[in-house]
């Protein structure tokens, strides 16, 4: 599951970048792409993508870092109990 | 305690009103209909819980939306010192609401006007205290932005441009002097930039990612004219190049034919899903 998110994500970024070659383990905000604009992008598409809501303190960089960061975030929003009481 | 009145509560006096409940202000948000002012303040509560993340303070949105209350109509400003209005770029809109205000506050009331382009002078003209009247170009978003412009009009006093820059420095503001001229000094320039920048694209001179790379790149602009025209909204930079054009009837301003048909062609840019950028994935 954890690495569907994961290429979700991925594909989200590619898509914003598409000249560019990212992986999911690429720092996305030393690599200079990420303005406040995007910043603000990719948490509005996780919340909404996954359903979930990240808590103020969960807003810093390094849950944004990469890809995967961002699919470990939204993992652990999702444990496997909560799924069933979603909808 | 100064009562703050914001008139308008789209992208400009939410800005506006949260920059001023976050600095310890009260503030009146005032719009034409209830559910406005509802969406305002979902948007001022997401706003603060992003502040911290995007590089501005860590704020309660609980604490600045205590500070910000609301209300439908001018009438609601009545017993404000200072009102601060932002309703759209357009001189009969504006006109007619610095006129409603006129009649229902104080006479010592100050009126700001948030515009980055209507003339201060004209818009004091149409009250009766030209000496109270005087223009501010908040930029956007209003909480990030350390600097404005400050516009006072022909007949604004000294007291009038000292209350204000008084509360922008409160508001964390640094206040740029500029005499009133249409476009001042933000707009006269980066809209011609935004619209030369059209024009290399529509003559195949380069694409917009290689124009925008040129000013990030090359310049060191945290964005390019292109980007920056899809955030502003391209149908509002090519309202904003005609005010420019018409007031000082000059060619040099003369809109670039891809804005226009881009606006023709509902590409609007971020608010659409596309301008010179797609962003529908």
């Amino acid at each position: 599951m954890s690495q569907s998110v994961s290429e979700q994500i991925l594909a989200f970024v590619r898509g914003r970048f598409p000249q560019e070659q990212f992986d999911a383990d690429q720092d996305i905000f030393q690599l200079g792409f990420v303005n406040s604009l995007f910043a603000l992008e990719l948490v509005m598409f996780i919340e909404k993508t996954f359903a979930i809501t990240i808590e103020t303190s969960e807003l810093q960089i390094d849950n944004f870092r990469s890809a995967n960061a961002m699919a470990s975030l939204v993992t652990r929003h999702q444990p496997v109990g909560d799924a069933a009481v979603a909808v | 305690m100064t009562v703050i009145g914001v008139i308008g509560a789209g992208v400009m006096g939410v800005g506006v009103a949260q920059n001023l409940a976050q600095t310890g202000h009260d503030v009146v948000l005032v719009d034409v209909s209830e559910q406005i002012l509802t969406d305002a303040l979902a948007t001022i509560r997401q706003n603060c819980r992003m502040s911290r993340f995007l590089g501005g303070p860590a704020l309660d949105a609980d604490e600045v939306l205590s500070r910000i209350s609301t209300g439908v109509g001018v009438d609601t400003v009545a017993k404000a010192d200072i009102v601060i209005e932002n309703v759209p770029e357009n001189w009969e809109t504006k006109r007619q609401v610095i006129t409603e205000l006129d009649a229902v506050c104080a006479p010592h009331t100050v009126f700001v006007i948030n515009t980055s382009a209507i003339p201060i002078t004209r818009l004091g003209a149409a009250t009766s205290r030209p000496a109270n009247v005087v223009g501010v170009h908040f930029m956007n978003p209003v909480p990030m932005k350390p600097a404005v412009e400050l516009i006072p009009g022909f007949h604004t006093s000294t007291e009038t441009v000292e209350r204000t820059r008084a509360l922008l420095a409160a508001m964390g503001k640094k206040a740029i002097d500029v005499r009133d001229a249409c476009g001042f000094i933000s707009n006269r320039i980066s809209h011609v930039f935004m619209n030369e920048a059209a024009n290399l694209v529509y003559e195949g001179v380069a694409s917009a990612e290689a124009v925008d790379e040129v000013f990030r790149s090359c310049f060191g602009h945290p964005m390019g004219p292109l980007e920056t025209a899809d955030l502003i909204g391209v149908d509002t930079v090519l309202h904003s190049i005609e005010v420019i054009q018409q007031h000082y009837a000059d060619d040099k301003y003369r809109p670039s034919p891809l804005l226009k048909q881009m606006t023709d062609a509902g590409l609007h840019g971020r608010k659409s899903g596309r301008g010179f950028y797609d962003y529908n994935n």
